[in-house]
């Protein structure tokens, strides 16, 4: 990392704020940062985004910020480049980097800042009828009524003209127990050419209802911007806390901890691969899944008080830990569900039907996974090897020796596949991790309340961890009273869902449930 | 195809009991001429999914919404029940204003989950309405975040006019 260090020194004004073997933190001028992201991502191997956070600290004097996340997955460095002093516009960085097409256009509806150069003028977040000059994320706007005085206005798709092309438009509200979204098909016969995602219909403003909460209101809140995502949230946040209070987490947190991760993993994946086979209409894979994950839910709800596990992760700590008894009890109850996925995996895998409609359907190349930003198994099954789990040492991961599971084909049996191999992984990880509770069993809960003192002031953190469906990044700044600045959420949907549209074209209509349901993306931490 | 036979054999029946009879609800002035079907839509007005989630989990084999007569449709106009989640987010409210309108007479609207109620933990967001019933008219609530699947069917039979023993 020094190359690049020493590169970055023939820029003037660059400031380096912090460099170690983990970690750099750099702030530059904005106008710098196209040339440097451009400068990194020429490195092998490629650095992946993780975050990009725009921030309104002309309270503190130094205008907005920029704030720009990479990770080098061969050295395990994060390194943030920070723009100041932006007072009106910055430089696009979308050309450069495709992956960060949604968080500059996100970034001009919420704070009224210009992408110089963005190839895309329509808005993103905020959908045509806000009153003018609405950019809730400015320390200057105060949360009123505005959407009293939403007038729904037209949403603005491409035209496309020739012979026998027709829209068909589809949603917001789906038939189904699905989440709402617009999509908007142009298809020639059966096939589609073309499709345009219109999402963020759930957006209800969180980010900004989170500034100004404390910590652990703030965790209600973390904790409820996915549904079943619930512990790879709360987990990012309260690790970006724990940076900030600089603390150090005992073992038996750490374990229980990776343990609710995986035991999320678990429940998510054998609930999408059941979800996958209702995409096509295969009701005996999906009634094998549905019920798998109901026994699995209940297990939660037993032994952590909890479906969706929620409540467990605090900060500093885990609020209770099951004993060695009921460990145990845990532990073969799983190992039941494992032999159980076993068994019903096999009907699917082995069914001629099915594997027509998953091979060679909705495929994501190689080269759009990587200069989007994809991530969880959606990019591994486009044979990006890229598992937060093994490339950073964070929680039990490094004991567990964690693998990347890679496909190469990228279509919806390879991210079918991806899942099925992760889910026995992860059994194995759950059966060894339980054991090693059993044997170092301590306390039955560990919260800390003595950090709040040590926790820095408008300092940026950020937390990651993979969930189900790919990275959650959340980046945290608090004030000095020990309330959240800004906090930006970044979760794997809104990292995967600009890919969703590219896989579709090719396929006929009846294709697109089933693609949408290979990537099993939430809306809800997507619209925020 | 002798593997899943003898799976399922071996598996029996794995739905669970949740009514003994239908006695006639009496409080409130809810229907109780629903005892045997009951036809529902469901509105995602910005949940978090949990609720949803939940929903869906009617359909598995352990609680098989449909052995009551309770069946979730595509369209709003096969529905007599919207059941609406999430707090009523800004950017949704014209369609869930259209998805009601499309119902056909009479209907309901049950707010599942504390935020569909009074916004949960999302009151005060710039761009929530602060539960479903600033937006639609709402006629029966289930409190929970969210509310587990057994709470669900005990409001529905309940709905139905029929009594439930969890
Ligand atoms: S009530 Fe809770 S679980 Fe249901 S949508 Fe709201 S936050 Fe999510």
């Amino acid at each position: 990392m020094l190359g690049l260090r020493d590169y970055l020194q023939i820029y003037t004004g660059i400031e380096i704020i912090k460099w170690d073997n983990q970690e750099g933190i750099v702030a530059m001028d904005s106008q710098d940062l196209p040339d440097i992201l451009a400068y990194c991502l020429e490195m092998k191997p490629r650095p992946i985004w993780l975050t990009h956070v725009v921030n309104d600290e002309r309270q503190l004097g130094n205008d907005f910020c920029l704030y720009l996340i990479l990770h080098f997955p061969d050295k395990d460095f994060t390194l943030t480049l920070v723009a100041k002093g932006i007072k009106d516009e910055f430089p696009s960085l979308s050309l450069i980097l495709p992956a960060l097409n949604w968080s500059e256009r996100e970034a001009q509806d919420l704070f009224g800042l210009r992408a110089v150069g963005h190839p895309d003028p329509r808005t993103l977040v905020l959908h045509p009828g806000w009153p003018k000059n609405f950019h809730p994320l400015r320390k200057d706007y105060k949360t009123g009524k505005e959407y009293k005085s939403f007038k729904r206005g037209p949403l603005v798709f491409p035209e496309m003209h020739g012979e026998g092309i027709f829209q068909v438009p589809v949603g917001p509200i789906h038939a189904g127990i699905i989440e709402p979204g617009h999509f908007r098909f142009y298809v020639i016969g059966e096939p589609v050419l073309h499709l345009e995602a219109q999402l963020f219909y759930t957006h209800k403003g969180i980010e900004k209802l989170l500034e100004g909460k404390s910590l652990e209101e703030g965790l209600l809140i973390i904790e409820r911007v996915c549904g079943v995502c619930a512990v790879s949230h709360g987990l990012a946040y309260c690790e970006a806390i724990e940076k900030l209070a600089n603390i150090e987490l005992p073992r038996q947190v750490l374990l229980w901890r990776t343990i609710l991760a995986e035991l999320e993993r678990v429940y998510n994946h054998i609930g999408d691969i059941g979800n996958m086979c209702a995409g096509v209409g295969f009701a005996l894979g999906n009634a094998n899944g549905s019920q798998s994950k109901e026994n699995l839910q209940r297990l939660n709800l037993e032994f952590f008080g909890h479906r969706f596990l929620r409540g467990m992760v605090v900060p500093g700590g885990i609020k209770s830990v099951p004993g060695p008894k009921d460990s145990q009890e845990i532990l073969n109850r799983l190992m039941e569900l494992a032999n159980d996925f076993e068994d019903w995996i096999p009907l699917l895998l082995e069914h001629d039907g099915f594997r027509q409609r998953a091979v060679t359907t909705g495929v994501l190349k190689t080269e759009s996974a990587i200069d989007l930003g994809v991530t969880g198994p959606a990019a591994r099954a486009s044979g990006v090897a890229y598992d937060w789990r093994e490339l950073h040492s964070h929680l039990l991961y490094p004991e567990l020796m964690v693998k990347s599971v890679v496909e190469h084909n990228g279509d919806v049996w390879a991210r079918l596949m991806v899942r099925v191999k992760e889910t026995r992984e992860s059994f194995r990880f759950l059966e060894t991790l339980l054991r090693k509770g059993m044997q170092e069993a301590g306390r039955s809960s560990y919260i800390m309340n003595t950090f709040s003192n040590k926790l820095i002031p408008w300092q940026g953190a950020w937390g990651c961890v993979e969930s189900p469906r790919g990275t959650d990044v959340i980046w945290l700044m608090l004030d000095d009273k020990g309330k959240i600045y800004r906090c930006r959420i970044r979760s794997a949907s809104y990292a995967n869902w600009p890919a969703v549209p590219l896989t579709v074209p090719g396929n006929i209509v009846p294709d697109f449930p089933l693609i949408n349901k290979s990537f099993e993306l939430c809306y809800s931490c997507c619209d925020r | 195809m002798w593997s899943i036979l003898l799976r399922k054999l071996k598996m029996g029946s794995l739905t669970e009991k949740h009514e003994d009879s239908l006695i006639p609800h009496k409080s409130s002035d809810l229907p109780s001429n629903f005892r045997k079907s009951l036809q529902i839509r469901h509105l995602d007005c910005g949940s978090c999914n949990g609720c949803d989630w939940e929903m869906t989990a009617l359909g598995n084999s352990l609680y098989d919404h449909q052995h009551f007569g309770i069946d979730f449709v595509a369209s709003p106009r096969h529905a007599d029940l919207l059941m609406c989640t999430g707090p009523g987010s800004t950017q949704l409210v014209n369609a869930a204003h259209e998805t009601y309108e499309a119902m056909a007479k009479p209907k309901w609207v049950m707010a599942v989950g504390d935020c569909a109620i009074d916004g949960g933990v999302f009151k005060g967001a710039y761009a929530s309405a602060g539960g479903i019933g600033k937006v639609l008219p709402v006629d029966i609530k289930v409190p929970g975040c969210p509310p587990k699947p057994d709470d669900m069917i005990k409001a529905l039979l309940e709905f139905m006019g029929r009594k439930s023993v969890s």
